[in-house]
C-alpha cells in the first residue's frame, strides 16, 4: 500500500497528460504527493486538464510541447529544469494510433506514428535521464501496448512503435541501470478512453468479449500499475512490461 | 577555483581518474574510464555545477576536454 504522500519531493513529468490514460497517471502521482508536470500538444485540451486537476486539489504544471519534435521536447525539459532542478518520474505516454490495413499504409502516416510514438519518448528519456542522473535515482515508464506485444491485423505501424518501444525499455533499463533508473513499460490492452471509443460500436464490443474477464479495463487499471513502476514498490524491477489487460486475447 | 580548475574536478569525479591525465587532448573513449556511463555522469555533473541544460547535439560534441571547453563557451561559462 502506498501513503499518501509517498511521492512528497519527487518531481514526475507525463506526457500526453491531457485526458485518458495519462491524465489518470498524472492524477495519481499528485495524489501520492508529487509535483507533476502535464504535458500536451493543444493548449486549450491542457490548460482544460490542469483546470480539472486543480478542482480536484492537485496543482499540476502544464507543459506545452510536441513529443515528435527534438526542439520542443528540449524547451520542455530546460522548463522543469529551470523550476524544479530535478525529475524523478517521466511516463512516456503521449501516443497515436492511425490505423490501417498494408495497403493503405502512407509514408507520411508511417512517419507522424514514429515521430510521436517511437522518437518522441526517446528524446523525453534522453532529456529525462539526464535530470535523473544527477540524484542517481529515477523512472521512466514507457506505455507500450498489447498490439505491440501480440499484433493485430490492420495495426502494423500502431504495432510496430509500440513493438519499438519495448525494444527501447529493455535497452534503456540495461544501459541506465549503473545510474539506479529504472525503465520499464506497461501495456495496457483494451481501455475505455477516447482513443479506443473511437473505433466505432460493433468493433468496441467484439474487443471486449475477447477479454477474458470479460470487461474493459479503466484508465485507473493502468494508473495503478504505472504508480507501482514509479514508486520504490517497484525499487528492484526495471526492463519489464507490464501487461494490463484483463487476460485478453489477440 | 576557477572555472577551469573546477571542469578538471568535474572529470577527475566523473571519470575517477588522475588530475594529471585531464589535459586539453584528452579525448573520449581514448581510456577506459571515460565511456559512454562516465560521460553521462560527467555531463550530469557539468550541467549541476555550471546550472546549465546542454544541447543533446553538444553532448554529443563533447569528444574531448578541449572541446567541453569550447561547447562551455556558447553557455557563457568561459573555462
Amino acid at each position: 500500500m502506498l501513503s499518501a504522500d509517498c511521492f512528497k519531493g519527487k518531481v514526475a513529468l507525463v506526457t500526453g497528460a491531457s485526458r485518458g490514460i495519462g491524465f489518470a497517471i498524472a492524477q495519481k502521482l499528485a495524489q501520492h504527493g508529487a509535483t507533476v508536470f502535464i504535458n500536451g500538444k493543444d493548449q486549450q485540451t491542457l490548460d482544460k486538464a490542469a483546470e480539472q486537476l486543480a478542482e480536484a486539489g492537485y496543482v499540476c504544471t502544464p507543459l506545452l510541447f510536441d513529443v515528435s519534435d527534438n526542439q520542443q521536447v528540449k524547451s520542455g525539459f530546460q522548463a522543469v529544469f529551470k523550476q524544479q532542478k530535478r525529475l524523478d518520474i517521466l511516463v512516456n505516454n503521449a501516443g497515436i494510433l492511425d490505423d490501417a490495413l498494408l495497403g493503405m499504409v502512407s509514408a507520411e502516416q508511417l512517419q507522424n506514428s514514429y515521430n510521436t510514438n517511437v522518437f518522441g519518448p526517446l528524446f523525453c528519456a534522453q532529456y529525462g535521464a539526464r535530470l535523473m542522473a544527477r540524484n542517481k535515482s529515477g523512472s521512466i515508464i514507457n506505455m507500450s501496448s498489447i498490439i505491440g506485444t501480440h499484433g493485430n491485423a490492420g495495426q502494423s505501424v500502431y504495432g510496430g512503435t509500440k513493438a519499438a518501444i519495448i525494444g527501447m525499455t529493455k535497452s534503456l533499463a540495461k544501459e541506465l541501470a549503473p545510474n539506479n533508473i529504472r525503465v520499464n513499460a506497461v501495456a495496457p490492452g483494451f481501455i475505455d478512453t477516447d482513443m479506443s471509443r473511437s473505433i466505432g460500436p460493433e468493433l468496441y464490443q467484439q474487443r471486449v468479449d475477447s477479454i477474458a474477464m470479460n470487461k474493459v479495463g479503466t484508465t485507473e487499471d493502468v494508473a495503478n500499475v504505472a504508480l507501482f513502476l514509479a514508486s520504490d514498490l517497484s525499487a528492484y524491477v526495471t526492463g519489464q512490461v507490464i501487461g494490463v489487460d484483463g487476460g485478453m486475447l489477440i | 577555483m576557477n572555472n577551469f580548475d573546477t571542469l578538471k574536478a568535474l572529470f577527475v569525479k566523473a571519470l575517477g581518474i588522475d588530475e594529471a591525465l585531464v589535459t586539453l587532448d584528452l579525448a573520449y573513449a581514448s581510456i577506459a574510464q571515460w565511456d559512454s556511463i562516465a560521460h553521462m555522469v560527467l555531463v550530469s555533473d557539468i550541467e549541476l555545477q555550471f546550472d546549465i541544460m546542454l544541447d543533446t547535439d553538444d553532448i554529443i560534441d563533447m569528444s574531448s576536454v578541449a572541446k567541453v571547453i569550447e561547447i562551455l563557451a556558447k553557455y557563457d561559462v568561459i573555462c
